[in-house]
């Protein structure tokens, strides 16, 4: 199709505002982060900063004189800690239950995985009451392995299912072929089979991470101090009765945003589909 | 030293029987062709043989050893894939080299076994690339290589030419029997296609429904088939098959077609048939020629004059569709010159090759 002039000005022009809709709001909180709290709250608004300055992110971490700090960095930890736990374990079930889905057959698997799927259709804030009163009586409010534990729950089915679906496009006769060439199935998993399914390994990784990472409503609920709330609850601690501080909340907000950021662009190299292509017949 | 000896073998999917007690000795050395039709358990064996299915019944040795219960790496065989099944992500080198790596072998055994091996297929120039940028003749050479690789007992094929183009099947077959004149060694090769089967092997396996139907050179059960089934799967055109019955003409045992001709049989055919019998006659196209073109030095004929329904030129030959007992049936005409559809022409029966199968079993009527 040839684009004339006027089209192709009509179509960038679309794309720039529905990018624009989707950039802005991004891209003010990472402003607002390093801005000063008059240019912030200045009438009519500064859509140009005039002075970019850290000073807020000194102020989180209590570096500042004029303003008490928050535990960010309790905060970072708790974050990490059990995002990453509850990727690693749900990706290594997921890696276990995605390999059995695809490759053995075994009672009530159809109902199992479709078990699995309607677990997703439920959206895990309906269940935070009784997940609360679960969680109180067994003693699991404010702990980290009450949070991994949550976060396992909604993402081991999630891991299975992609997973499988990687493992099931890697044709059977390559772990069979590994096996007549002396591995054992075990080893023909390692060499073989793992390595082409790493792509779908590595993008349920970030998908596990990500929803533990960014999760609000639910850890909200379940945790209560230092010893267990995450950066985005800690984003609450910005609120007062009467004032909001903007500034502080938006570098907080940059410092969840960078390590999602950053670990979706290591692992984004390995998230090239189709390498199974060509080993097969052609 | 590797015969490959089945004994009674089964193999059972709950209550469906895929293969039914199949008894088959192969020599060292031998080039065993495993051919029949989808479904007719011939992969389902070879895969009993490599060890990636479990046997059901019945005895596997490889050698001297019962290889039923050990895995696939410990009976010392190797096999190509229908798909190949190369590793993607390991060059030409690394995928001929796996085999060898993963047994512990030094990189120097390693590089020279596999230099050895890229030799003897013509991989040179291949060597550092990824399967995905090889052709299928190419992917079908390395599959064959990483076969070679590592000396096996034996070498199991299952329908390695099916996913190439006609031209270059008729080339990798040739290949593969030149490997296996270059490569001496046991060979179990799975195919539906007849000709692969009747070109490579030294004996054929010609199974249906998860039982041999026979076992035979080339030759043998080309010429001597021994039940209908045989008779119409290896050939090409297939045989014709006409129903007919046995009768008494001029003290002559004949087989009368539906139609009213009367085909004299041979007097060894003849003497184990009653009269009245219900009989299925063979017929090779080869031996249904118009006259003057093929059936030299032929023995007794029999003359029909009939018009041709269609004709198939090949080039050397041409195929004559006819009708004779009520089907149409196929004739080869060599030498051929151009035929109308319609025109008449005088064939004629060669009796002596003549096949004779019972009609309620199918089976041979032996002379």
């Amino acid at each position: 199709m040839v684009e004339t002039l006027a089209q192709r000005i009509f179509v960038r022009l679309a794309l720039f505002v529905a990018m624009a809709i989707l950039c802005v709001p991004g891209l003010w909180v990472v402003l607002t982060a390093f801005r000063t709290n008059v240019e912030v709250m200045a009438k009519p608004p500064v859509w140009i900063p005039q002075a970019l300055t850290l000073e807020n992110f000194r102020a989180i971490f209590g570096l500042a004189a004029t303003q008490q700090g928050i535990p960010v960095v309790a905060y970072f930890m708790n974050s990490l800690v059990i995002a990453l736990t509850s990727t690693v374990i749900a990706v290594a079930i997921g890696m276990m239950g995605g390999y059995a889905f695809a490759r053995y057959r075994f009672p009530f698997k159809n109902t199992i995985f479709l078990g699995f799927m309607l677990s997703r259709t439920v959206p895990g804030i309906a269940l935070s009451l009784p997940l609360f009163i679960l969680w109180s009586r067994l003693g699991l409010i404010d702990t980290h392995f009450g949070l991994i534990l949550v976060y396992l729950a909604m993402n081991i089915p999630f891991t299975i299912w992609l997973i499988d679906g990687f493992f099931r496009q890697i044709p059977l006769s390559l772990s069979e072929a590994a096996q007549i060439d002396g591995c054992t199935r075990w080893q023909a998993f390692w060499k073989i089979e793992f390595p082409l399914a790493r792509s779908g390994i590595a993008s349920a990784g970030i998908f596990a991470f990500l929803t533990s990472w960014n999760e609000y409503a639910l850890a909200s609920q379940l945790t209560r101090s230092t010893a267990s709330k995450t950066m985005p609850v800690g984003l609450t601690d910005f609120t007062a009765q009467f004032t909001i501080d903007w500034t502080g909340m938006s570098a907080m907000a940059v410092l969840i945003i960078i390590p999602a950021l950053v670990l979706t662009f290591v692992v984004q190299k390995h998230l090239i589909a189709g390498l199974t292509f060509g080993g097969v017949k052609g | 030293m590797a015969e490959v000896t089945l004994s009674k073998v089964f193999k059972r999917y709950g209550a469906v029987e895929v293969v039914r007690g199949i008894d088959l000795a192969i020599a060292h050395d031998e080039f065993v062709v495993l051919v029949g039709p989808s479904g007719c358990g011939k992969s389902t064996t070879l895969r009993m043989i490599a060890g990636l299915e479990d046997i059901s019944g019945g005895e596997i040795r490889i050698g001297s050893r019962v290889v039923n219960q050990l895995p696939p790496r410990a009976r010392n065989v190797s096999m190509v894939f229908q798909n190949y099944a190369l590793y993607p992500h390991m060059t030409v080198r690394e995928n001929l080299g796996f085999g060898l790596k993963i047994a512990g072998e030094k990189p120097a055994v390693v590089a020279a076994r596999v230099e050895e091996a890229a030799g003897t297929l013509g991989l040179g120039e291949l060597m550092d690339r990824l399967p995905a940028q090889l052709s299928g003749g190419q992917r079908q050479r390395v599959a064959m290589g990483r076969a070679i690789v590592r000396h096996p007992d034996v070498f199991l094929f299952d329908e390695p030419l099916s996913n190439l183009d006609a031209k270059l099947r008729v080339q990798m077959r040739v290949e593969i029997k030149k490997l296996h004149q270059k490569v001496k060694t046991t060979v179990v090769y799975v195919t539906h296609d007849q000709v692969e089967a009747m070109t490579l092997a030294d004996r054929i396996v010609i199974m249906r429904d998860g039982n041999i139907e026979q076992i035979g050179t080339p030759l043998d059960v080309f010429e001597r088939p021994v039940n209908t089934f045989v008779a119409s799967f290896i050939g090409s055109p297939p045989m014709n098959l006409i129903d007919a019955r046995v009768e008494s003409r001029e003290g002559r045992a004949v087989a009368v077609l539906a139609d009213g001709l009367a085909l004299p049989l041979r007097p060894a055919v003849a003497a184990r048939v009653a009269e009245g019998r219900p009989i299925v006659v063979g017929l090779r196209a080869d031996d249904l020629a118009p006259e003057g073109h093929g059936l030299v030095g032929a023995g007794e004929t029999v003359a029909i004059e009939c018009p041709v329904l269609l004709a198939e030129p090949l080039g050397t030959e041409t195929i004559l569709f006819i009708e004779l007992g009520g089907r149409e049936v196929q004739g080869k005409m060599l030498m051929p010159r151009a035929v109308a559809v319609g025109e008449k022409l005088r064939f004629l029966v060669n009796l002596p090759a003549l096949h004779v199968f019972d009609k309620a079993t199918g089976a041979r009527i032996a002379d």
